[in-house]
């Protein structure tokens, strides 16, 4: 438990070296940029660590007695009738369980410590995000400042950021590596999530639970901006277009590969609407985006597509 | 007339279904024909098709199996080239066939390969084990295999007539309803799996039944091998989890067949609950493979070391520790489901106390060794590849079971690795040591050594070469079943798992080489003594291939390890125990109950997935028939005369005498 503290940003200094040697890990879930991923992989590292711990001498004595006894080894002593022994049975049953035991420490307090639904302590107010998973695209609002997105996300970085998510048709996973936690969104429920970027970069979020044939393209660029480019972000979307609930029901439609967008003016209580289903699920390929009756997969992936930058711009 | 089929449902404008459609039309017609020029068709029927002969069975099953092996490697093969090749590109396979190919990967290697491999490794070597002639039911097992076989055929006849499912193997609603899936994909995957689920089951009932019920005199439950045990916990597992299963999928028929509502978005549907469900199932699923295959491990290693194995009544303790366990811990599959703390806790604890059960049976492998006096055959090299990759694979598995760790891990990579680590380990390693350890059992010869251990290497570097990867991309956020690929931090490593699957094609090679070799050179492999292993159980007491009676006299079992025993004495004293006096044996007869039924279970299967509903009916009247007959059967046995089992048994027997009177006396 030593290391669980959930503003931890640092690894124990014991696995530096093992981060460094894996070449490339830069721009995964080993290289978060909040506090929720911090937290994630400081469980991971420390469960390693602690099943490494028994694991290892296991592995080599498994190799070393399969070499050791090997028939033609002539020194080796044969002893058919070693095929019992009380005092091996208690160690056998006792190293796995208090392993165990451990684990289940870390497994009870990391399941409460990083419940996503758990707000992440703060001095600064959260933003509220409202996700909606499309068929196949993901769709932002912001209420608090009447607009919306599709496939980017805009956050403010340092300021923790609370998502309220559903789906509008079939089941899909939020999930921006570097900010940590997943959760599946579903239709007409509604799931929880707390993260919070700690500096300003852009991220690379995705689709994780396999949605139909658009899946592949369920990508969405996360840029984390100072407080003040956010506030002006928001406020240049202004001119930008209205996302009423035909504006919605177009949107709903399948389409593969939809670049991304941003509407000045949302209509309130669109994301209630659709979690209610007040505004009726997804219509799947019976009725897409152009008017067609199946959704032709598109023969090569759009031009500028997101750049997907891993690094954050002020290097980490 | 047809229902939903037309010519639309062949797939002429797209040349890689109809090619490979082709190729194994060509192929099977090829093997037809030669069977027909060469007229074996009286004697497959006769001794074949029709058989009721437990280990015949249990041969048709890993046949079967081999067969689905291959089509799904084909899958996965297609699967790692496509996304080597569609970085930043489109690849060669377009979304709507991509996503058939890993929903049918998973399909058929769960299902169609890894089921019937251990179901028939457990069919061919537990009766034997047991000191009996067959299992409890032999038609019934028959039947088993004929509708495992139906389901089979009907996924791959879903490669050339319309689609498979898109959905995954597991196919979550609500994306498997009718608005998300209008096509017959999902119709395919349902009637093929509830099909070949009723023969599962049906395998369940029966070994569990023989196991209870027929042993060898003596053979009480705690004198039962290894393999016995887990083949025990195994199919209670099939018999307490494929009901679940079966009731899950017959929902989601009901909602894209009559309009019910259970897992859609609309009017009530829960799609959780589908995800609950078939979990509750697909875990225990799990070790449903996984048991048998320890059961495997622990004959191996203890033949192999020469020891009888180390802690047999704790190895006991474990396997049905896991037995109950293993239905406790479903949900660690959807942790990111939004539940409560104190439920992810719990079942994240739950799921890390399997690997207690885990743990002791590899302390006790370890130490079967030890003292022991190991020889690396083939089988052992997989039992040794087995366990240290197998480590591996149980603590990524438990990393998984740790809810904050899966929150980030969950469905990538990462967690493809994971199971395939432990699958390819654990299952299908299991599956070729098994397959080579009681082969010549099974034919009377070994298969050649050297190609075995080509194979062991090539499909040991492949596998590490793959999989070692794929955890890291899983590290780096990739998720998976992605058809195209966008970010460049991914490439190197796809790179090195398209170059690993590429060893493994080397591995599969080599692995159907050995069979080759080894038919063609039988006569120098030939194995005249039963017991080419220097074997500890029952099954190496009966001549190679065994009579169809299995044993010319019950053994009478005196400990946990009676051939070993016998063998023991009769070195010895320099003479192997004389039995004198034979009796006639009662065996069942042979029936095309299990063909037929498969034969009208296969239109049912096809005319309900095309709507054709006046060919469901008379496949339903057909199988119903089918059972009245057999039902009303007069003459369900024959008996082998004491003459009979005299002659066959004092041929077979001479060779073995002469063997065992040549051993050395132990220094």
């Amino acid at each position: 438990m030593l290391f669980l503290h959930r503003s931890e940003s640092l690894p124990p200094l014991f696995w530096l070296p093992v981060i460094s040697a894996l070449p490339g890990c830069a721009g995964g879930v080993l290289d978060p940029q909040g506090p929720i991923g911090a937290g994630n992989r400081t469980i991971l590292l420390n469960s390693l660590a602690v099943m490494l711990v028994i694991v290892i001498p296991t592995l080599v004595a498994l190799l070393a007695f399969a070499w050791m006894f090997r028939a033609t080894n002539r020194r080796a002593r044969y002893d058919p009738e070693f095929t019992y022994s009380g005092r091996i049975e208690l160690i056998v049953w006792s190293i796995p369980t208090l392993t165990i035991l451990f684990l289940g420490g870390l497994i009870y307090y990391g399941s409460h410590h990083l419940d996503p639904r758990r707000p992440i302590e703060s001095g600064q107010r959260p933003l509220d995000v409202q996700v909606v998973a499309l068929d196949w695209k993901w769709l932002f609002l912001y209420p608090d400042q009447g607009i919306g997105t599709v496939n980017q996300l805009v956050i403010p970085a340092g300021v923790p950021v609370h998502f309220k998510l559903t789906s509008a048709s079939v089941m899909n996973t939020f999930f921006v590596p570097q900010l940590g936690s997943m959760v599946y969104v579903m239709n007409g429920m509604q799931t929880e999530l707390h993260l919070q970027a700690d500096r300003e970069g852009e991220y690379f979020g995705l689709s994780a639970h396999f949605s139909g044939d658009g899946f592949s393209d369920m990508n969405f660029r996360v840029r984390a901006l100072s407080a003040d480019a956010f506030a002006a972000w928001a406020s240049s979307l202004h001119g930008n277009g209205v996302l009423d609930a035909n504006a919605y029901r177009a949107l709903a439609r399948q389409s593969i590969n939809m670049p991304p967008a941003a509407f000045g003016q949302v209509q309130p209580g669109l994301f209630d609407a659709v979690l209610r289903q007040t505004l009726p699920p997804g219509p799947g390929p019976a009725e897409t985006a152009a008017g067609e009756p199946q959704v032709s997969p598109k023969a090569e992936p759009k031009a500028g597509a997101p750049a997907m930058t891993h690094q954050p711009k002020e290097g980490g | 007339m047809l229902g939903k089929l037309d010519w639309s449902a062949i797939p002429f404008d797209q040349p890689i279904p109809l090619g490979a459609a082709l190729v194994v039309f060509l192929a099977a017609a090829a093997v037809l024909i030669w069977i027909t020029l060469k007229g074996y068709w009286p004697y497959l029927w006769r001794e074949w098709i029709t058989s009721v002969d437990h280990k015949r069975i249990g041969v048709m099953y890993i046949v079967l199996a081999a067969l689905m092996l291959l089509r799904g490697f084909v899958d996965a093969i297609m699967m790692r080239t496509q996304q080597a090749l569609a970085i930043h590109a489109p690849g060669y396979l377009p979304p709507e066939h991509y996503d058939q190919v890993f929903s049918a990967h998973g399909t058929i290697m769960i299902f169609f390969a890894a089921m019937p491999f251990v179901i028939g490794l457990m069919n061919f070597a537990v009766p034997l084990q047991l000191g009996i002639r067959d299992v409890a039911f032999p038609t019934l097992n028959s039947v088993s295999f004929w509708l495992t076989a139906t389901g089979a055929l009907l996924v791959n006849i879903s490669l050339v007539v319309g689609e498979f499912a898109r959905t995954g193997w597991l196919p979550y609603a609500p994306l498997s309803e009718t608005t998300y899936s209008p096509g017959v994909g999902v119709d395919y995957y349902l009637w093929s799996i509830q099909i070949s689920g009723v023969g599962t089951l049906l395998t369940g009932v029966n070994l569990v039944t023989t196991i209870l019920k027929i042993r060898a005199p003596g053979m009480g439950y705690l004198r039962m091998p290894m393999f016995c045990w887990t083949s025990l916990a195994s199919n209670l597992l099939i018999v307490a989890a494929f009901p679940i299963l079966t009731a899950t999928l017959a929902m989601l028929t009901l909602d894209r067949y009559l309009g019910f509502h259970f897992f859609t978005n609309e009017a009530g549907g829960n799609q959780m609950m589908f995800v609950n469900l078939i979990w509750a199932w697909g875990h225990p699923e799990v070790y449903i493979l996984v048991l048998p295959a320890f059961g495997i491990y622990s004959e191996i290693f203890s033949t192999f070391s020469s020891k009888p194995l180390f802690g047999y009544r704790s190895m006991v303790a474990a396997t049905m520790f896991i037995c109950i366990v293993s239905f406790m811990v479903w949900l660690h599959h959807f942790f990111t489901m939004g539940a409560g703390a104190d439920v992810n806790a719990a079942f994240g604890i739950a799921t890390s106390v399997i690997a207690v059960g885990t743990g002791v049976k590899i302390y006790n492998w370890l130490f079967t060794m030890y003292g022991g006096r190991v020889r690396f055959d083939t089988p052992m090299l997989w039992a040794l590849a087995f366990v240290t990759t197998f480590i591996i694979g149980g603590m990524t598995g438990v990393l998984l079971a740790v809810p904050p760790a899966d929150f980030m891990l969950h469905n990538s990579l990462f967690l493809v690795a994971h199971f395939h680590n432990v699958i390819i380990s654990g299952v299908l390693f299991a599956a070729f040591a098994g397959f080579t350890y009681w082969f010549p059992k099974a034919f009377g010869f070994r298969l050649h050594e050297g190609w075995g251990k080509a194979a062991f290497w090539f499909t040991l570097a492949g596998y590490v070469l793959v999989f070692v990867p794929l955890y890291i991309v899983g590290l780096l956020g990739m998720t998976r079943r992605l058809q195209h690929i966008d970010m460049d931090l991914w490439t190197p490593w796809l790179m090195v798992a398209a170059f690993g699957i590429a060893v493994m094609i080397v591995g599969a090679a080599c692995q159907v080489m050995q069979l080759i070799v080894s038919i063609r050179h039988r006569d120098v492999l030939r194995d005249e003594t039963g017991d080419p292993w220097d074997g500890r159980s029952l099954e190496w007491s009966t001549p190679s291939p065994p009579p169809v009676f299995n044993y010319a006299r019950l053994p009478h079992v005196e400990n946990e390890e009676p051939y070993w025993t016998v063998k023991q004495r009769a070195v010895d004293d320099q003479a192997p125990e004389i039995e004198e006096g034979y009796e006639p044996i009662e065996m069942p007869r042979n029936s095309p109950t299990g063909f037929v039924t498969a034969f009208f279970s296969t239109l049912i299967g096809f005319a309900l997935i095309w709507h054709i509903w006046w060919l469901a009916i008379v496949g339903f009247i057909g199988a119903y028939i089918t059972f009245v007959v057999f039902a009303w059967r007069e003459h369900g046995d024959y008996e082998v005369p004491a003459s009979e089992v005299e002659r066959i048994d004092r041929g077979t027997r001479a060779a073995q005498l002469a063997w065992m009177r040549r051993r050395e006396r132990p220094a």
